[in-house]
């Protein structure tokens, strides 16, 4: 039994990392066919050299570490914001309908557009790339969460109210278990933007995080580096995101089926 | 429901009638329909899939308003749902977020009527048994099978001991022998605590084995076909199925209804 969960799980690990292997080993040999010019393709092994240099030297955990926390701060404060605004709106339909046009006009805007003119207001500093993060947290949670409130069927209220409930058990008993799906689904949508847009304006506008990593790392044509950012945003979106993921199954494990 | 019940008015539609806005212009459901439930009554409904009986029912629950006349509960115009009235949906409406137990129990946390823990665990424990669902109770209702979903959903209604039980097609998902159980059981909890009940059902025999009167609708829009008395004395018992007198009331009621089935298939390929 204990055997049989090990080994299934040995197993799970192995199917997670084969394609990533694959690549690796795809890359590799590309390389060697030498159909692109080796100064414009590292390979793996340099890659490999340049994250441990930097690793040992610090400088590349800086970096993540100021990416990770821009990305969690604008994230968090975003969601945080926008879960009342979407039981708001969802709860009382005549104000959705309202926003509903001003919310989807915000949400089409692609919050990098935004980044020239937070710096003119913002400057370059945090402030400003928590700003531009909250913003894109914000409008994609907001309408995650209401249009999923919109799709609750009212059976359940209905049922609560010949039960007894008075509003507030409703709304702390009902409506608040029906839409915790709502929010994960909502955090991780805002995550997925939060990334792109924070890389975005690091590219632009910062001294350090991995989207300024890369950006000096281009002003020297240095490709290992480049790759490495490269990687690294990646692997740390991947994880952030299976770690929402699991989360998601640990705490609304009773849904019919999980949106994964 | 016995025979000493005093013959208290509870509920009454008087003069109802329904209209539901549709793109093909309003749609009338319910016509004028005038119905009254006496305290301790056992009344079912039955008619035609579509003709209306879940309206009435909302309208009885509190969910909805008729378009024209009144629907009273002990003379007063009903302004919403509450606890008086335990209802069971047709679409049962168990809470998938809730284990098993939880669902039973979430009535009883409630304000409108509150158990010390104990005596709540005692509750859910006698009614998760009776629906024979004990040993599920740790479980969500998605690895449920829908009649046990419906025997959840019963078991919730039942243990916050409303005294008017609304119940809308409640047992439609069981298999018979489980069905006959559950009718038993019913009777038992009423003939213990003297409930009124409005039952809405498919069953002509689930019907007459129950009431105290049989109420036939018609075709869309719903009229009151015709009310037959049952003169069974309550308790009643499996073998009351097997005499002569009720199969000749069951197939008379059965005639009854499957002329306004046959009315509503003629409408539908009139409609069509
Ligand atoms: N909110 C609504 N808006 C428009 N039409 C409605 C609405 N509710 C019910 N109807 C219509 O009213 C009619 C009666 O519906 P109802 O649910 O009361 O039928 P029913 O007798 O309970 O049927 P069944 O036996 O299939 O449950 C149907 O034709 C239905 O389409
Ligand atoms: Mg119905």
């Amino acid at each position: 039994m204990v055997r049989n969960s090990a080994s299934r799980y040995a197993a799970s690990i192995g199917l997670t990392i084969a394609p990533f292997a694959t690549l690796v080993i795809l890359w590799w040999l590309l390389r060697l066919t030498g159909l692109i010019n080796p100064g414009l393709l590292p390979s793996p092994l340099q890659v490999a050299r340049t994250f441990w240099s930097t690793l040992t030297g610090g400088e590349l955990l800086i970096n993540i570490a100021m990416s990770v926390v821009r990305v969690l701060g604008g994230l968090l404060l975003g969601t945080a914001a926008a879960v009342p605004v979407g039981f708001l709106i969802g709860w009382y339909r005549p104000v959705g309908r309202l926003l509903d046009p001003l919310i989807n006009f915000f949400r089409a805007l692609p919050p990098i557009a935004l980044i020239p003119l937070v710096i003119v207001y913002l400057g370059i500093g945090e402030i400003a790339k928590i700003a531009i993060l909250f913003y894109a947290s914000f409008f994609a949670a907001v309408i995650v969460m209401y249009e999923g409130m919109a799709a609750i069927s009212p059976i359940y209220v209905r049922v609560a109210r010949t039960l007894g409930a008075t509003d507030f058990e409703i709304f702390a008993r009902v409506m608040v278990p029906l839409t915790v799906p709502h929010m994960l689904v909502a955090l991780r949508v805002a995550l997925g933007v939060c990334w792109a847009t924070l890389v975005a304006a690091e590219l632009v506008a910062a001294q350090q995080g991995l989207g300024a990593m890369i950006q000096n790392a281009s002003a020297f044509f240095d490709l290992n580096t480049i790759y490495l950012g490269i990687i690294c945003i990646g692997a740390l979106a991947l994880l952030m995101d299976t770690i929402l993921r699991r989360l998601t199954t640990r705490i609304v494990g009773w849904q019919e089926k999980i949106e994964r | 429901m016995s025979a000493n019940a005093p013959a208290l008015e509870r509920l009454r539609f008087e003069n109802i009638s329904m209209q539901f806005p549709t793109d093909r212009g309003p749609l009338e459901v319910v016509h004028e329909v005038s119905l009254s439930i006496r305290a301790g009554e056992f009344v079912s409904l039955v008619g035609p899939s579509g003709c209306g009986k879940t309206t009435l029912m909302n309208m009885a629950a509190g969910f909805v308003k008729p378009t024209r006349g009144s629907v009273t509960l002990d003379g007063k115009a009903i302004a919403g749902p509450g606890p008086d009235r335990g209802v069971m949906f047709q679409e049962y409406g168990v809470f998938p977020w809730l284990t098993v137990e939880e669902n039973v129990a979430f009535g009883l946390r409630l304000k409108a009527n509150r158990k010390p823990a104990k005596e709540r665990a005692e509750i859910v424990e006698r009614y998760l048994k009776l629906m024979r669902l004990w040993d599920f109770r740790k479980a969500y209702p998605k690895t449920l099978s829908g009649g046990m979903r419906q025997r959840l959903a019963l078991a919730r209604a039942y243990a916050v001991n409303p005294d008017f039980l609304l119940m809308d097609e409640p047992f439609g998902a069981l298999d018979a022998q489980t069905r006959s159980a559950m009718h038993d059981l019913l009777l038992d909890i009423l003939g213990a605590e003297g409930k009124t009940v409005m039952l809405i059902t498919h069953s002509v025999e689930e019907a007459v084995y129950l009431s105290n009167r049989v109420v036939v609708i018609s075709a869309r829009p719903s009229r009151v076909r015709s009310v037959v008395e049952v003169p069974f004395p309550y308790p009643r018992h499996h073998a009351l199925q097997e005499t002569p007198e009720f199969n000749e009331l069951r197939a008379s009621v059965h005639e009854l209804v499957m002329r306004e089935y046959a009315a509503q298939e003629a409408q539908r390929t009139t409609e069509d």
